[in-house]
């Protein structure tokens, strides 16, 4: 439900204040024009509690329904008919009060058209201030929702992302496993190990959630040892960082798929021995990791057949920071490189700190 | 019975050569890690069954038993359970997923010797040729070398009686396909039938010019000229977009 006008404490008061100072205003006049005292005062309350009374009617409607087609004409025929109406109970109200004890009913009656005048102009401010205030609050639900929306598709996307780098990496490990269970059960055991904690950092990190690059490279780590289990020596890994840009933080599980991809381009693209070169530096605020790895220019096929696991990378930095230019890929007669940038976290100002102690 | 594995990861191999141990007369000639290794062997061993992994360096299972003269029977062993292995299902001997048990091994080696007369791998192939899989590169035979092509380095193809003539930058190949097999594992990659013997790279394309009545020409940026037919022309057009 939307929140009423009089919700809001500080517009309570605004609409209090302005109804007294309405009344004082009426007061005046009536005794400018030698009304006398009771009369005045009688006077004054009766039109601006009936007028309250019509404002406050007119803007609660305004809560229920809104007119969506020719609200200008809307709001003038309904305020031109309250206000017809208020001019009608504050004479009769006046006359019960009254009766024909005076000739107080003549002076209202000869006065009716400023009256009606005034008596309009508030009531038609009113419905348009509440038009304007509850399409505002429409106007608001409906973005919460959109945004809402927005966030809940973009989770799912990310979660499909992820997803699909697993299950060839899954199977083939498992198979591997099952071949040590013969040969080397402590070798087998070790690796179920490696596999469960591997498993347990996807399904328990947010995508979200921002890690130190050292959580990264930690998990990254088992990562690399499964495949130098898979693989034997053909790959061989180096890792290159400075101990200082270890509290960097970046969004988790971004790495390892950039990795990932990096492993399977250099190993189903070349015969030979395979190292992964991964560099992790600063510069200019940015966090900025290089992976390298070797590949054949000869024979490589097209970026259609081998993007995938970039695309999705690109992807992600994108749903991440709204950017499409922190993935870059780069590649010589041997290698190729994918390098990205990781801006520095919104709002944290404590992994800046502990960099520069 | 002579069989070689080849698959790139050792451990791989290790459980099929465990799993072979317990079969009678099997005779493990060698193992290779990767499909030009395992060309090699087949040519010099001539075994009656290979274990073959589908996803290896350079060259896949695939593309290794498309150059084969005479392949083997062929077991599959390979954690993919997608698409490809569908085509396959019905013509190779049997196919293992990963990780497997030696129940389900043993029941591929029967599966083996009671097929070994009826399904041949030349059959598997045939299969394979009829329903084309999107594929971004082509193998080639190049003398006693293999050529992975890259299929954006391919200017155009044309039909050469049982063959279809690859024209690259590097040269002309030879492949034995027929020119629909291109025209359908081409079509995702801009590549249009334009005559009933050409079909060109239409990346490449700088000009199209009326040649005569109801025909067109095309211009390669490498500067080759190929005619257009007219219903080649309304396929043109759809790849373009025009």
């Amino acid at each position: 439900m939307v929140n009423s006008i009089l919700s809001d404490k500080r517009l309570r008061y605004f609409f209090l204040a302005w109804w007294l100072l309405w009344t004082l205003l009426q007061y005046i006049m009536l005794r400018q024009l030698n009304i006398d005292q009771t009369h005045a005062i009688t006077d004054s309350l009766i039109s601006n509690i009936l007028l309250a009374v019509s404002c406050f009617f007119i803007s609660n409607n305004m809560k229920y329904y809104l007119p969506r087609r020719e609200k200008y004409w809307y709001i003038l025929v309904i305020s031109l008919t309250v206000s017809f109406l208020w001019m009608l109970a504050q004479q009769a109200v006046m006359w019960i009060i009254f009766k024909e004890s005076d000739n107080y009913g003549d002076v209202i009656h000869a006065s009716w058209s400023i009256r009606f005048g005034a008596g309009f102009l508030l009531i038609s401010s009113i419905s348009m201030f509440s038009l304007l205030w509850y399409s505002q609050q429409e106007q608001k639900e409906t973005d919460g929702r959109k945004i809402e929306t927005e966030r809940l598709s973009k989770e799912a996307e990310l979660f499909k992302l992820r997803q699909q780098l697993q299950p060839h990496f899954l199977f083939n490990s498992l198979n591997s496993i099952s071949a040590l269970t013969g040969s080397n059960p402590e070798k087998a055991r070790h690796m179920i190990q490696q596999l469960s904690d591997f498993l347990r950092g996807t399904l328990r990190k947010n995508e979200q959630q921002w890690n130190t690059l050292e959580e990264e490279l930690n998990y990254l780590q088992l990562y690399l040892d499964i495949e130098k289990v898979r693989f034997g020596h053909r790959l061989q890994t180096e890792i290159i960082y400075k101990d200082e840009i270890l509290s960097f933080k970046l969004p988790a599980l971004l790495l390892q798929p950039i990795v990932e991809n990096a492993i399977k381009f250099g190993l189903y693209d070349t015969t030979g021995e395979v190292i992964i070169k991964i560099i992790a530096i600063t510069e200019d605020g940015y966090l900025k990791i290089i992976v390298q790895n070797p590949f054949d220019a000869e024979t490589s096929q097209p970026f259609k057949g081998t993007g995938f696991g970039l695309s999705s990378i690109q992807r992600r930095l994108f749903l991440l920071f709204a950017r499409n230019d922190l993935l870059k890929t780069e590649k010589d007669k041997e290698h190729f490189i994918t390098t990205i940038l990781i801006p520095k976290m919104a709002n944290d100002d404590e992994s800046q700190k502990r960099i520069e102690p | 019975m002579k069989v070689i594995i080849i698959d790139d990861e050792p451990l791989a191999r290790e459980i099929v050569k465990e799993y072979l141990q317990s079969t009678a007369d099997v005779d493990l000639v060698t193992e290779c890690s990767d499909g030009f290794d395992g060309m090699k062997a087949i040519q010099q061993y001539q075994p009656d069954l290979i274990f073959l992994d589908i996803q290896m360096p350079k060259i896949n299972g695939f593309e290794m038993l498309e150059l084969i003269e005479n392949p083997p029977a062929v077991i599959f062993t390979t954690a993919f359970d997608e698409f490809a292995i569908k085509a396959f299902e019905s013509n190779a001997v049997d196919y293992l997923l990963k990780p497997f048990s030696r129940e389900r091994f043993d029941k591929a080696i029967q599966k083996y010797f009671h097929h070994a007369n009826s399904a041949s791998t030349r059959q598997l192939l045939e299969a394979a040729a009829s329903s084309p899989l999107q594929q971004s590169r082509i193998v080639v035979k190049d003398g006693n070398k293999i050529k992975i092509i890259p299929v954006n380095k391919i200017h155009y193809l044309e039909a050469a009686d049982d063959y279809v003539k690859i024209i690259t930058a590097d040269g002309i190949f030879l492949k034995k396909r027929t020119m629909s097999f291109f025209e359908q594992s081409l079509s995702a990659f801009h590549f249009a039938r334009v005559h009933r013997s050409y079909i060109v790279n239409t990346q490449l394309i700088t000009r199209i010019d009326v040649y005569e009545k109801d025909s067109h020409l095309v211009l390669l940026s490498t500067g080759e000229k190929l005619p257009v037919s007219k219903t080649g022309y309304s396929k043109l057009k759809e790849v373009l977009g025009i």
